[in-house]
């Protein structure tokens, strides 16, 4: 049996206190009113929002370092990995007097996400080892025409003076599997394998 | 003479307007009440507690464009709405809202008008009300609207018949026709529901059935019919169909009320308040109050039972509540026989 709530069905006479069916009008309507005084499920949402997970997968952001330049390097990682192909990118040269620009010598001159494509698995980030790209917990807002979900630069970049949180879901563990993650290409065994041969 | 016809007008526009408010706010209570039942908040977005929220509606019902299908026959579609609101609007004038105030030396009843016949009026008008749903829905030229109609008919003629039957065991036992009488016998505890529980129940079954409420909308059955037989009505007229069911709860309420709860009449409360002025508001409050109890049990019933099938509502009707009902007046004449007169 899947559950111990079911009942075995029985087809048997209804007596007559059943037929005349006022008992069970009552006890229904007892059980009704008693929902009319629970508390009810409702969010009332624009005044009151739910919690997010830190680690939800919304609009993505592509982070800075702390001096303000742009982390993304262009390597075409996150592009690869993403499997929705919903990523593509132009890269350049970094130019002299840049440098505050951009952090490594090649960066994305053009940087557009689709998000009609994208399905928010968050790849890209897992994919990136220059802890360029993130996924927040901001909301890809509806729009009317279609263009307007290509978000370039403009949108995907952080501001300089108005940063984009995303200490929730960069945790030590998560900066450790990542390091781990970028010489796995390397081993000749995974750790799990090894420790299995000996 | 002037005095009292202005004074009736003032009690006709009274009651008019009373039993819009009430049916506008019955709308927004049904929502609510609804919500609360199935765990939700309801509508709170247009005021507080969304208590604007029946001028919205009415607003928004005024301003949806007008559509009258090119295949019905155009008089009867117009005149089937009416009609349900006129029939609903005119059971109110029977009813005694309260007891009589006395200004000077002038005496003010607070009933439209009390005919003596007032119980058979009652049914006359309830039984007109359903030609609005059975010219809307045959004038719409539609199958669904046809097929509400037919249900509508069918269902109507079928529990008047028991709700009549169960009024007469009522005038026996009370032993006149007038509405007025009625209430004012109920004096104290001496409610006619004490002595006419089983034709109280009947009533209560058949006065479902005649307002289209469920467990018996099956005239309006939006998951079988599409509304069945305002299908095709937009705007304002599917507005007033609406509005005449929620009118005639509150006069069903009413007339529950008045028949079998006493009406105006309230236990214990002449011990203490002696003037008979205020006697009368107060009695016109406490038969409101009741008046809306039974408005919420309407309500109440609704979003805890399902809907009939259609030959269960027909078992129901002719098979039970009938015999039920002629039992109930053989056993209010033996009763009565057996004990003079039940009081």
């Amino acid at each position: 049996m899947l559950t111990n709530r079911s009942e075995v069905v029985v087809k048997k006479e209804m007596s007559l206190l059943e037929r005349i069916y006022i008992p069970a009008i009552l006890a229904g309507m007892r059980i009704t009113l008693s929902h009319f005084f629970k508390r009810k499920a409702t969010v009332n949402y624009p005044e009151v929002k739910r919690p997010f997970s830190p680690v939800y997968r919304g609009q993505h952001v592509l982070k800075r370092d702390e001096a303000g330049a742009e982390r993304c390097t262009a390597c075409g990682l996150c592009a690869v990995a993403c499997p929705a192909e919903a990523i593509t990118m132009v890269a350049s040269e970094r130019k002299k007097g840049e440098e505050n620009l951009y952090r490594e010598e090649k960066y994305a001159s053009i940087y557009e996400i689709n998000m009609l494509r994208c399905i928010f698995c968050g790849l890209c980030e897992d994919a990136c080892p220059k802890e360029a790209i993130f996924l927040t917990d901001r909301i890809v807002p509806s729009t009317f025409k279609r263009g307007e979900f290509i978000y370039g630069k403009d949108k995907l970049v952080e501001k300089v003076d108005k940063r984009v949180d995303i200490s929730k879901r960069q945790t030590q563990t998560v900066l450790e599997f990542k390091q781990n993650k970028k010489f796995a290409h390397n081993r000749l065994y995974t750790d799990k394998q090894l420790k299995e041969k000996h | 003479m002037l005095a009292f016809l202005i004074y009736k007008l003032i009690l006709v526009v009274a009651v008019f307007a009373v039993s819009l408010v009430v049916a506008m706010y019955s709308t927004y209570a049904e929502r609510k009440i609804a919500a609360f039942l199935q765990d939700r908040l309801g509508p709170n977005r247009a005021g507080p507690f969304g208590i604007l929220q029946p001028l919205a509606d009415g607003v928004k019902m005024f301003m949806k464009e007008e559509i009258i299908p090119g295949t019905s026959n155009k008089w009867l579609f117009i005149l089937g709405p009416s009609l349900a609101m006129f029939t609903a609007c005119m059971t109110g004038v029977v009813i005694p809202w309260g007891g009589t105030l006395t200004i000077g030396d002038q005496q003010y009843p607070m009933q439209i008008t009390d005919i003596n016949i007032g119980i058979l009026y009652l049914l006359g008008v309830v039984s007109i009300g359903v030609y609005g749903i059975m010219i809307g829905g045959w004038a719409s030229n539609n199958k669904y609207s046809l097929l509400g109609a037919i249900r509508a008919s069918s269902q109507m003629i079928s529990y008047e018949l028991a709700m009549g039957l169960a009024i007469i065991a009522l005038v026996m036992h009370t032993g006149t026709l007038s509405l007025r009488d009625i209430a004012a016998m109920q004096t104290g505890w001496h409610w006619n529901i004490v002595y006419q529980p089983l034709g109280f129940l009947i009533f209560i079954v058949c006065a479902f059935a005649e307002t289209n409420r469920a467990p018996f909308d099956l005239p309006e059955c939006e998951t079988e019919l599409v509304g069945g037989y305002h299908t095709e009505y937009s705007s304002m007229k599917l507005g007033f169909y609406l509005f005449a069911e929620y009118i005639n709860m509150f006069i069903s309420s009413a007339v529950i009320s008045t028949l079998y709860f006493g009406g105006y009449n309230m236990p214990f409360v002449g011990r203490f308040v002696h003037d008979p002025n205020v006697l009368a508001v107060l009695g016109s409050v406490f038969l409101f109050a009741k008046l809306f109890f039974f408005i919420f049990f309407f309500m109440w019933v609704r979003w805890t039972l399902p809907r009939f099938r259609y030959d269960q509502l027909m078992n129901l009707g002719w098979k039970i509540l009938i015999p039920l009902a002629l039992f109930n007046i053989a056993l209010t004449g033996v009763l009565m026989y057996l004990g003079g007169r039940l009081h």
